[in-house]
């Protein structure tokens, strides 16, 4: 085992760079647990999608693309343990992606039909 | 002993990935961060104009579950997932300085993510033969537009991938610099974020 391998168990910070460790402790086992969860959503959704119950269907569908999104960025991505100003520029691009969409529906005069 | 081994932990880590900052947080991964931050909006603009031309089929085919293979994509969707796991496994190596798994893991996302964009040409071949060219309609503009894009990022990603791989093979990556694993690994996930975000909206609520 290398020195600097030692150094990164023992948890401590590296030129300002958080390790798994600090990442809430996440072990192999833990990411594949949040795979495994991931891989049951998907699973579900694909049912899901064969049941078109009308009132009901959109929403679970899009609850359950959130459940996965939040999963991957804040736990693949460490978004949940990492510094709060990397989160901040991606809910920034996310917010400002929805901003797009709600111009672009403007601009065709969706709301007209409302 | 210990201040010594963390002294020199951060100086490889300094000179690879340049100089320390007053805020301490890491140039290069701040980068990142910004540069996804901008592609939500250039994903943001494809699956708006999606979303709007998405019943403008003139006489081409629609999109429709009858239209799309979703036990296909289904498939696809679960390769691309499973290339997420395989890429923060690969960080998780890299951090520990196990070179062995690093090149493991760093490959089996590679593969996984070849095996994603094969099964998306595959895809647009048979919609092709369908009828669905990429002039046919404005739906179909938009959807190759949104789709491709997305492949191309995964191809770029698996550019990546192999490029830290060989880095690897020839010894290039240990602990001091995992976070040029991470850096990757961020890029690859975004791409599987945007993933499950398409996945939902053009194949299951179509």
């Amino acid at each position: 085992m290398s020195n600097e391998t030692t150094a990164v168990e023992t948890g401590e910070t590296i030129g300002g760079r958080k390790t798994h460790d600090e990442h809430g402790h996440i072990t192999e086992f833990g990411y594949v647990r949040i795979f495994i969860i991931l891989a049951i959503i998907t699973a579900v959704e694909v049912v899901w999608s064969y049941y078109n119950i009308e009132a009901i269907f959109i929403p679970v569908l899009f609850l359950m693309m959130i459940v996965k999104f939040w999963l991957v960025a804040a736990e693949f991505m460490h978004l949940k343990y990492d510094v709060k100003v990397f989160a901040g520029f991606f809910v920034t691009g996310l917010v400002l992606a929805g901003g797009v969409y709600l111009i672009f529906l403007s601009a065709s005069q969706i709301w007209q039909s409302f | 002993m210990a201040e010594a081994v963390l002294d020199s932990a951060v100086h490889a880590a300094d000179d690879d990935h340049g100089h320390s900052t007053g805020t301490g947080i890491s140039n290069n991964k701040l980068a990142m961060w910004v540069f996804l931050g901008s592609e939500c909006l250039l994903f943001g603009g494809l699956i708006s104009t999606y979303l709007l031309y998405r019943h403008n089929i003139q006489d081409g085919p629609g999109p429709s579950e009858e239209f799309f293979d979703i036990p296909f994509t289904s498939a696809s969707s679960f390769v691309l997932l499973m290339s997420s796991l395989t890429m923060v496994l690969a960080h998780y190596a890299a951090e520990r300085g196990d070179n062995r798994k690093l090149k493991i893991w760093l490959l089996t996302t590679a593969l996984l993510g070849s095996v994603f964009v094969a099964g998306q040409i595959y895809e647009f071949t048979v919609f092709v033969e369908e009828g669905l060219g990429w002039s046919t309609s404005p739906f179909s503009s938009a959807f190759y537009a949104l789709t491709g894009f997305h492949g191309v990022h995964v191809t770029i990603g698996i550019i990546m991938l192999l490029s830290t791989f060989i880095s690897a093979v020839r010894g290039r990556m240990h602990p001091g610099n995992a976070e040029t694993v991470e850096i990757v690994g961020l890029y690859w996930h975004f791409v599987d974020i945007v993933w499950v975000f398409i996945f939902t909206v053009i194949y299951l609520a179509a």
